[in-house]
């Protein structure tokens, strides 16, 4: 995030920069505030002028090993030490290691006698002093136009700051000027007029009841800058400003695959989920399951074993948590193995950059592979729909160059149309599943489809979303002559025609018994007719051997009594005829 | 560069003693004159000054003359701000005359003298 000042683009050679170490300001200023010269930061009481100041020597001091002056006008050095210490800055340490200096300049009015011609070289000799005490390279003097309510002689003053600062660029040293802005000018007494390379505005404006603080660049000479109001925050660990210079759409793609929690909508995808670093968007109608979908999406996160950074607009953490936990879905080992990590606030306690700046921030804090916010749409009503279309854009970019996958769910109300969100972004995702409600039969069942999805063959098909103890399920949902059928009508439908297939399939069944059994019957019957025919075939037999013997018989006594009348030997082989019998009767 | 010894804690406690018991005509006078180096505005106040100490006060102030320049922590621990400055320590309360002394009139103001002139 910070560059060194050595480090050179063609955009900034040639002029030497001093990062701040300040979150997002080194990134405006192309590096940091110009090397060896004052920089002028004003703004109206409250707007964080000295914090600003003081981060700059602090981080200076901690993060680029250069020693710093802190010149209070306003403020002790125990009350600053008392103010910054619940950001972490322990001043009584820096000084101690002699890295700070601090030196308070009271200027009390009711003391001040003037009696002639003077100069401010008790000053210059005290900013020397400590200057040298330390080896400094970075001054801060806040506020200086306090002088000019203790000291009358205006003429001698703006002389002496210039010869002021005339005095800090021949000494090299980085400094920053804090001044109270003026009624329609930048600092109530001119101050710009002689701090002239790099002007610094600090605002902080309430709108609707909601304050945001911001930051511009006036004047940053002999460079470029981003020029337009950022956006700034000040919390437990000092300003952070957000940066949209880093906005563009020069974002690396990733061709890689990421669950999206649940194995049917996977298939859905193409069959492998959502690219990582694309921009998912889930939205419908209250009660259609967004949060759980994003839950399911969550899990698979942390399974993968990376962080999901999840923003709640509507819903506690033990909300959600208990929510899920009734659907199957237990998201609390993740919170405590520390990957999950929720964020709930109500989109109504900032303004939408303080909600960007928020997010900025718990992004490069708990660097998360996955976002997800729930629901966007909710924070049109900070702002108008265009802030929080830019704003969400600014996000969305801000999630893509992080190579973050976000999944942003946004509530459609039952009068709008429903391939329509509250804000305009079905453009700028790259992922969108519509979730809606089907009514049929007296019930409202949900079905999913996926609406686009960039890169990649998605289903073109509806599915059923069943919240079961298990979590989500997709079912695919019945296509009949009536239409789409779900819920008890599609269960109704299909168990309809279950009936009939199973009676289909006993018919069958019955006809080939049948064909079986007449087949039996049949064969039985060739049996029977086979067994006949050979009893006939024996009995047959039996007369015609029967026949024969007697024949035999017969010859045989004709012979005896030829033999015994004495007669003519008759010829043998002429046969006697044979008598016809009869055909074997049939008993049938 | 110092004229005279710095006061010591007792003189100093003395002073304000009699300061609490009214006596302002001899108020004793405590004075530092904080310059830088031997510029023409410097010498100029401290012969002002040095003038208007033997004219209206012989005898009763003690006046020092602290170059910045070479004692720098004491221009921080002083608070001074602006060269030169008078400080002047007691009677109370404490004033500081910011520059070269040379209006008169808000010097004796400063000095709290004028009633006297």
């Amino acid at each position: 995030m910070t560059k060194t000042a050595n480090q050179t683009t063609p955009a900034n050679r040639g002029l030497a920069k001093t990062p701040t170490g300040i979150q997002g300001l080194d990134e405006i200023t192309g590096g940091g505030l110009p090397r060896g010269r004052p920089t002028l930061v004003c703004g109206s009481a409250g707007c964080g002028k000295t914090l600003l100041a003081m981060e700059f020597l602090v981080r200076g001091i901690t993060q680029f090993g250069e020693p710093g002056v802190f010149m209070a006008f306003e403020e002790t050095a125990a009350e600053l030490t008392q103010n910054v210490r619940s950001l972490g800055f322990d001043l009584d340490d820096l000084i101690e290691q002699k890295k700070l200096a601090i030196d308070f300049v009271r200027v009390e009015r009711n003391e001040i006698e003037e009696t002639g011609e003077y100069d401010l070289e008790g000053l210059f000799v005290r900013l020397n002093y400590a200057i040298d005490s330390v080896g400094a390279k970075r001054v801060v003097l806040d506020t200086l136009e306090t002088l000019f309510s203790g000291l009358s002689n205006a003429a001698i003053l703006r002389g002496e700051l210039r010869r002021l600062f005339r005095w800090l660029k021949d000494k090299g040293v980085t400094a920053v000027i804090t001044a109270e802005r003026g009624d329609g000018t930048l600092t109530r007494h001119g101050l710009e007029e002689y701090v002239s390379d790099c002007v610094i505005l600090l605002d902080h404006r309430v709108t609707d009841q909601v304050s945001t603080r911001r930051l511009r660049i006036v004047k940053y000479r002999g460079t470029t800058h981003g020029t337009n109001e950022y956006p700034f925050l000040i919390d437990e660990d000092g300003i952070s400003v957000l940066p949209v210079t880093s906005l563009g759409l020069q974002h690396e793609v990733s061709n890689e695959r990421i669950s999206s929690g649940i194995p049917r909508l996977d298939s859905m995808l193409g069959g492998e989920g959502y690219y990582r670093s694309s921009t998912v968007l889930v939205s419908g109608t209250a009660g259609s399951g967004k949060t759980s979908l994003a839950a399911h999406f969550a899990i698979a996160a942390c399974q993968r074993g990376e962080r999901c950074l999840y923003f709640s607009f509507e819903e506690s953490p033990g909300q959600l948590l208990r929510n899920m936990r009734s659907i199957g879905i237990d998201l609390a080992p993740w919170v405590a193995q520390g990957l999950l990590h929720f964020h709930s606030s109500r989109a109504a306690i900032h303004g939408l950059e303080m909600h960007l700046a928020t997010i900025h921030k718990l992004v490069r804090d708990f660097q998360p592979r996955v976002v997800i916010m729930d629901p966007v749409g909710c924070l049109t009503a900070v702002g108008t729909r265009r802030d929080a279309d830019v704003m969400l854009t600014r996000l969305i970019d801000f999630l893509k160059m992080q190579e973050i996958t976000a999944l942003l769910t946004s509530l459609t109300s039952g009068d709008e149309s429903l391939e329509q969100t509250n804000t305009d972004i079905s453009s700028l995702v790259d992922t969108w599943l519509l979730l809606r409600d089907l009514e049929l039969g007296g019930e409202r069942n949900r079905v999913i489809n996926v609406l686009k999805s960039r890169g990649m063959a998605h289903s073109n098909q509806l599915r059923e979303f069943l919240l079961t103890n298990q979590g989500v399920e997709l079912q695919d949902v019945f296509l009949g002559a009536e239409g789409v059928l779900t819920g008890s009508a599609r269960m109704v439908r299909e168990s309809t025609e279950k009936a009939a297939s199973l009676l289909r399939r006993q018919e069958v069944e019955l006809k080939q018994r049948e064909r079986v059994l007449k087949r039996e019957a049949l064969e039985a019957r060739i049996i029977v007719l086979q067994k006949e025919f050979e009893a006939e075939e024996e009995v047959a037999k039996r007369d015609i051997d029967q026949e024969q013997s007697r024949e035999e018989t017969h010859r045989q006594d004709r012979d005896r009594m030829g033999i015994s009348r004495q007669g003519d030997k008759v010829l043998q082989d002429v046969e006697p005829p044979i008598r016809n019998h009869k055909p074997p009767r049939s008993r049938t | 560069m110092t004229d005279e010894l710095n006061p010591t804690d007792s003189s100093t406690t003395a002073a304000f003693e009699k300061l609490m018991a009214g006596t302002a005509a001899d108020d004793r006078y405590v004075l530092r004159l904080y310059i830088t180096g031997m510029t023409p505005r410097s010498t100029e106040a401290f012969a002002t000054i040095k003038a208007l100490c033997e004219q209206r006060l012989q005898g009763r102030y003690e006046l020092e003359v602290i170059d910045i320049y070479q004692h720098p922590q004491l221009a921080i621990d002083e608070q001074i701000i602006a060269v030169p400055t008078l400080v002047k320590l007691l009677p109370a309360p404490l004033r500081r005359l910011v520059g070269d002394l040379s209006n008169v009139e808000r010097v004796l103001l400063g000095l709290d003298l004028r009633r006297k002139s």
